[in-house]
């Protein structure tokens, strides 16, 4: 029965993942645009449901661990000869190394601790940028020299390739033994721990997954729009945005975090019109889903289909 | 010597208006248990307030403030009805993670708040009519008596507020919730009654801090989240749920702050705040005064 069900999710998901693939035959340049920063965004909202998920753990920084990659790999490639896929490679490390230090002694705790730490850091790094404002561009941002590519579709592919691979990986690993333990550990920490688990181990390693694809993913992200600025990749207000994507997606669905983030850039785009009314709409909306369907679209058609 | 002066004083105003801000945060975290992720939100709609009364509308700064006050009295309400309440009873959350859905849900609720008051008023910043003009002159040091009214009536509502916790029925209720709800439900005190008036309290707390940071430094719709960083800092730092720890920890954070401001760069006045408290929840995480 169950072999059955992943099947035919399987199937919807390979027929979502192939009508995305030849979007590029009949879209205009804009649309394809639009939809690839929604991309970058979909894995940073996959990332964030990983911890908030799986781990019980609100992170209010995921823009550091963007902002940490995305600088990283951008100074990197401004100022030394490295090649461009090394150095966002580098920059993907960058964010798990930043993240596993400051997170580490955060994780060991309960309560709000882990996402005030990860709320302060955000703001450090923002400040760090704006003092060194010499090599890091400040508040105007950094150009980054190398592109992706310069055409519409090779970066739409990336980008979607990019979306598709994470979404297995990060799946993939809250399926694992490793994702169960987990949701235990989200569920009732003494429990898990009484069973001898490593919780904080645990937590760690998700903590990583989520920094690398984070990292990785803002690296991509300015190699794609060619500079890094505070605005795109370290803004408290990107961090609401990718909460904001997570949530409405579907918790505990990782593939949820994509579905939100295609749903909020481009509902950005059609309410572009009615201006700052719009993101208080999108966090409106997104809290009468967290209130009342706390499972997101994706987990209340899940459930629906479940029954 | 003359720097040092200035410094004391401009420590001590913020330091105040810190201590008054965190007061109310803590407060319904040691009897809700809830991190209000909304309180910079409720601080701003409250300067907002007494800057529409005060200065659009020309009503003069006292009736300004008092509507300050009373629109974040409605304001804190409307965050315990809409928001926090309902996931607190809802059957779909289940009970362990409620506080993960409430610290979300009061940041999305403090983002609306951000927005509907961006949208209404603009986001350009507002200077909230001064209570009290003139400058006074403090061991030769000329400080506007607005700053030194501040400090005063921030420290006198602290007052009140102990002597409230310290020498009335409904004041040791409130104390003895933040130490064991459960004690005291299991003493026959009505414990929605007490969150009904927890809430009221913290409106007025929040309101007064709002109006008062309003006219020292002005009121922006993008002040929301820093407001709400600097509360949660001051409060995790001085140890959750306790309210002097949090008076100590608004005086340190404050005090460094305005020493940073002064002899290094006012640009930097954040981030060794931010820095310390890192290091705190590094070396001693249940604060300075936690109970853990």
């Amino acid at each position: 029965m169950t072999g059955l069900l992943s099947s035919s999710r399987f199937r919807l998901a390979a027929g979502a993942a192939l009508a995305l693939a030849l979007l590029p035959l009949w879209m205009s340049g804009y649309v394809l645009g639009v939809l690839t920063v929604a991309y970058y965004f979909g894995v940073f909202a996959m990332s964030w449901d990983l911890l908030f998920g799986y781990a019980g753990e609100v992170n209010f920084g995921p823009t550091f661990l963007i902002g940490l990659g995305a600088y990283v790999s951008g100074m990197l490639n401004a100022y030394t000869p490295v090649p461009m896929w090394l150095c966002i490679f580098i920059g993907a490390f960058a964010a798990v190394i930043g993240g596993a230090l400051l997170a580490l002694p955060a994780l060991r705790l309960r309560g709000p601790y882990f996402g005030l730490v990860t709320l302060v850091a955000v703001l450090i790094l923002q400040q760090l940028i704006v003092i060194f404002a010499g090599v890091t561009g400040g508040e105007i941002g950094l150009a980054v020299p190398d592109v992706l590519s310069v055409h519409t579709d090779p970066n739409y592919y990336y980008a979607l390739g990019f979306m598709l691979i994470s979404a297995a990986v990060l799946l993939g690993f809250a399926r694992s033994p490793i994702g169960l333990i987990l949701e235990a550990t989200g569920q009732d920490r003494i429990a898990a721990e009484a069973l001898g688990f490593n919780v904080t181990k645990h937590k760690l390693l998700a903590f990583c997954l989520s920094a690398f694809f984070s990292g990785l993913a803002g690296a991509l992200m300015i190699f794609y729009l060619g500079t890094a600025s505070v605005g795109t990749v370290l803004d408290i207000a990107v961090a609401v945005q990718i909460i904001i994507a997570a949530v409405l997606g579907g918790r505990r669905t990782i593939v949820g975090g994509a579905l939100g983030a295609i749903f909020l850039i481009v509902a950005g785009e059609y309410l572009r019109p009615i201006g700052e009314l719009s993101n208080f709409a999108v966090a409106g909306l997104a809290l009468i889903v967290l209130m009342f369907v706390p499972d997101g679209f994706l987990g209340y058609f899940m459930r629906r289909r479940a029954r | 010597m003359r720097v040092l002066l200035e410094i004391l004083v401009d420590g001590f105003v913020i330091s105040a208006l810190y201590s008054l801000g965190a007061a109310g945060f803590t407060i319904i975290f040691g009897v809700s248990g809830v991190l209000n992720l909304a309180h910079g939100g409720v601080m701003v709609i409250a300067a907002m307030v007494a800057w529409l009364l005060a200065g659009r509308l020309g009503l003069g700064p006292y009736w300004g403030a008092l509507g300050g006050v009373g629109a974040a009295l409605v304001a804190a309400y409307a965050t315990y009805f809409a928001v926090v309440r309902p996931i607190g009873r809802s059957r779909r959350i289940p009970g362990v993670e409620k506080e993960i859905f409430v610290l979300t849900a009061t940041l999305l609720w403090g983002i609306m708040i951000q927005e509907g008051l961006a949208y209404l008023f603009t986001s350009n910043p507002v200077a909230v009519p001064r209570l009290v003009d003139g400058v006074t002159s403090v061991f030769g040091v000329n400080t506007p008596t607005n700053e030194l009214v501040i400090g005063g009536v921030a420290w006198l509502v602290i007052g009140l507020l102990w002597l409230f916790v310290t020498r009335t029925r409904l004041g040791k209720a409130v104390l003895a919730a933040s130490i064991n709800p459960r004690g005291l439900a299991l003493l026959g005190f009505d414990l929605e009654r007490i969150q009904w008036f927890v809430w009221g309290l913290y409106g007025l707390l929040a309101g007064i801090a709002g109006v008062l940071v309003g006219t020292f430094l002005g009121a922006s719709p993008d002040e929301v989240s820093g407001l709400t960083a600097s509360a949660f800092s001051i409060v995790v730092f001085g140890g959750l749920g306790s309210v002097p720890g949090s008076l100590v920890a608004a005086y340190i954070i404050g005090f460094v702050e305005t020493i940073t401001a002064y002899l290094v760069s006012p640009s930097l006045r954040n981030l060794p705040a931010l820095i310390i408290l890192i290091l705190v929840l590094y070396v001693r995480p249940q604060g300075l005064f936690g109970r853990r």
